[in-house]
């Protein structure tokens, strides 16, 4: 018997107050029975838009209807035979936007809670089951793979599944890319990608860690030490600024940075060396979901008060609603609107506050969204002594410069054919690499394809 | 992890470790630094490199133990391990088609500059090395030097070995006495690279400094280590480490530099041993 009620059954969270000053997980997921409860609101369509909507299209209403019916095991196996990552994609997927967004349960009402359901299978499996995946009899030919974040795993895991010698080649000293150095332990836990690389090497993949590739070795040394073809999923890591007046300043830095230290560099437990500052007023400029990361940060490194700084209103912040929602739970101030001009400096050359111009909105431009306009003499000062610029990133060039052949755009995204092949034969690539910063279940529906690519092309 | 094979004492707190890793050894170019980090909560440190042996796959790093990180790795010793030993990163010295160069080092800088003046040194130019240091007591390299360089010139602050007085002034006579360079590279404490900076720019002499600003990834990644050169931001990891002198802003990268010092020193003065209180633990 299904159950109609128009909205989700809540998931339940941590206190905002409280956990606006810890690390710990902000979601708590789904009990046994709220999960079975929350599945008997999917319809089991017999044509599910939901399917189309996923990028890696999991087969949603099977493995809900498996959900239903108290067997979580045999969820999990459905899911998983085209996700390499539910523990992950159930978590930071913009499911709003994809499979959610296609529910016939939201024509009245909210959509099933698609993602919620699949992080209860994933993290029910991991507790429950575990089970460490069985090599495959490999058919010794050597894969590389560059960058370790999703399209990297993702990729790795679906070439190993085939029988495939994979190495991951990391430039850090963890894998996980943008999973471990961006997204903070509050959003996802590092345990859970952690799991997933060691599930990754029991298949038999390599990961070498410490290995920037471009320098140590580049993408021709590859194929010269074996490796048959080249997965290049090295994402979208370098930092904008805004070219702005006191952006030198000691207290000034890109969100990259702050994340970083703070999540990789674990400067927010006593026992690491790494340090990061200790901020009272912070202002985090863009409206992206990795501006909410870091502004959320430093609420929970002490800061008193955190800005987003916005130049357009709120209805065009790129960032997932339920970031933006959570955000404000916690107490972070929202200044829409608002372009900074100038970053203020002390005489010691610290930060002490951020000139900031009000705008409005005229027509929509090339992104569609509506244009912002400055509105003459309305500039104010915000009281901060951190300044985090979350602009957006773009590609790094390591690759593409050592590399002949390897062509790239006006952007520098790497091109590549509908096979996700670059134009140097042999050299595949996706995720942000390619798309410019996107999300993690792109690139992880890039690395998929990039395995089936691949797989194709060393049939020849 | 990346074993230590060789430890050496250059001088009080001067150290020179060979480190096994020989993906880097086989790469490693003068000019071009590398990260390390000792244990798992360890910072990520950058340090040019000394040198290396691609045969026996090791890369020289020397080290002046100034901060919390550097200290951790000069506990260490031969046969020890350390967690994390990344590069060669940054672009190597351009050391082709000089024919007259002079190569400033001070202090520990001198470790860097060493194998920079090898490089100038082996692509056929002829190569003046003025090196400077506080006082006798911390000379290091002084042989290793003098084998590379066709006019080796050593000052002390105080006079207590070679000539008395700073590197600047050995420059300075030689340039005007009319010596033509095509390059003077200066390698050490910010302040020495921007006198020498200052020294040669009413002689017009292409100056490159390397900088070695505060960073985490060493990749581009995070923006940390951006600097002011010619106006414009440039990733000293990527774009350098080393640049035109006559266009970098030296105040600016003095000032930051000093972004953690203050926390840098109340860790310093509060900070117990990790192993200490990790004893302390299991002894409670």
């Amino acid at each position: 018997m299904a159950n109609m009620t128009l909205t989700k059954t809540p998931m339940p969270e941590q206190d905002p107050k409280v956990r606006a000053r810890n690390f710990k997980e902000v979601t708590l997921g789904y009990t046994p029975e709220m999960a079975i409860e929350e599945a008997n609101r999917c319809l089991g369509c017999k044509n599910p838009k939901c399917v189309e909507g996923c990028p890696v299209n999991v087969r949603i209403p099977e493995f809900i209807k498996k959900v239903q019916e108290g067997d979580f095991k045999a969820a999990y196996e459905i899911i998983a035979s085209t996700n390499a990552l539910p523990a992950l994609s159930g978590r930071v997927c913009p499911q709003e936007t994809q499979c959610e967004c296609k529910c016939v349960r939201g024509i009245k009402g909210e959509p099933v809670a698609i993602g919620r359901l699949e992080r209860f299978v994933a993290d029910w499996y991991l507790e429950n089951v575990n089970e460490i995946p069985k090599k495959v009899e490999p058919n010794g030919v050597k894969v590389a793979v560059v960058g370790s974040g999703p399209a990297g795993l993702t990729c790795a895991s679906d070439l190993a599944k085939m029988g495939y010698q994979v190495t991951i080649f990391e430039a850090l000293h963890t894998a996980g890319g943008v999973l471990v150095y961006g997204i903070p332990e509050f959003r996802l836990p590092k345990a859970i990608v952690a799991n997933e690389v060691t599930k990754l090497e029991a298949q038999g993949v390599e990961v070498m860690t410490n290995m920037v590739i471009g320098r140590v070795l580049t993408i021709d040394e590859l194929f010269e030490m074996g490796y048959k073809a080249v997965f290049v999923g090295s994402g979208a890591g370098l930092p904008m600024f805004m070219n702005i007046p006191g952006e030198a300043l000691k207290g000034v830095m890109s969100a990259n940075e702050y994340l970083t230290r703070t999540n990789l560099m674990k400067a927010y437990t006593e026992e690491a060396d790494t340090p990061v500052i200790q901020s009272k007023a912070v202002a985090v400029v863009g409206g992206g979901n990795v501006a909410m990361d870091a502004a959320r940060c430093a609420m929970r490194l002490g800061a008193e008060n955190v800005y987003i700084v916005y130049r357009r209103g709120e209805a065009e912040m790129p960032a997932r609603l339920e970031e933006q929602h959570h955000a404000k739970e916690e107490g972070i101030q929202f200044k829409t609107l608002c372009n900074p001009v100038e970053i203020l400096g002390d005489e010691t050359g610290r930060v002490c506050g951020i000139k900031c111009i009000r705008m409005e909105l005229g027509e929509p431009d090339a992104s569609g969204r509506r244009r912002p306009i400055a509105i003459p003499g309305s500039e104010f000062v915000l009281d901060v002594d951190t300044v985090i610029m979350s602009l957006g990133t773009s590609p790094n060039p390591l690759i593409r410069s050592t590399t002949p052949g390897l062509d790239t755009n006006r952007k520098g995204c790497l091109i590549v054919d509908e096979n996700e092949m670059t134009t140097r034969e042999g050299v595949f690539a996706g995720g942000d690499a390619v798309t410019g910063a996107a999300t993690v279940i792109l690139a992880m529906g890039a690395g998929k394809k990039g395995a089936a690519a691949i797989h194709e092309f060393l049939q020849k | 992890m990346y074993k230590i094979v060789r430890k050496k004492e250059l001088n009080s707190s001067v150290t020179l470790m060979d480190i096994e890793a020989p993906f880097v050894a086989k790469k490693a170019k003068a000019g071009q630094f590398i990260i390390f980090r000792v244990d798992e909560m360890g910072e990520r440190v950058p340090l040019t490199i000394a040198g290396y042996d691609r045969e026996a796959g090791t890369v020289t790093i020397i080290f002046q133990k100034v901060g919390f990180s550097t200290n951790a790795l000069g506990a260490l010793n031969e046969g020890d391990y350390i967690r994390d030993f990344v590069g060669p990163l940054g672009k190597p010295t351009p050391v082709e088609g000089k024919k007259k160069v002079c190569v400033v080092g001070g202090g520990v800088g001198c470790a860097i500059a060493l194998p920079s003046a090898r490089g100038f040194k082996e692509a056929g130019a002829e190569v003046t090395v003025i090196v400077g240091f506080r006082n006798k007591d911390i000379v290091i390299l002084e042989e290793e030097f003098k084998e590379v360089a066709d006019h080796f010139i050593m000052m002390t602050d105080d006079g207590s070995y070679g000539r008395h007085g700073l590197v600047t002034q050995p420059l300075q006579e030689l340039l005007e006495q009319g010596e033509q360079f095509d390059e003077v590279l200066a390698i050490g404490p910010v302040p020495m690279m921007k006198f020498v900076c200052k020294t040669t720019e009413p002689f017009g002499v292409h100056t490159s400094v390397s900088l070695n600003p505060i960073m985490i990834d060493g990749t581009g990644m995070c923006g940390g280590c951006r600097v002011t050169v010619g106006g414009e931001t440039k990733f000293a990891c990527v774009d350098g480490p080393e640049f035109d002198g006559h266009k970098v802003d030296f105040a600016e990268l003095m000032s930051r530099n000093g972004t953690y010092r203050e926390r840098e020193a109340e860790v310093n003065n509060t900070h117990t041993c990790r192993i200490e209180s990790m004893g302390k633990a299991l002894i409670q």
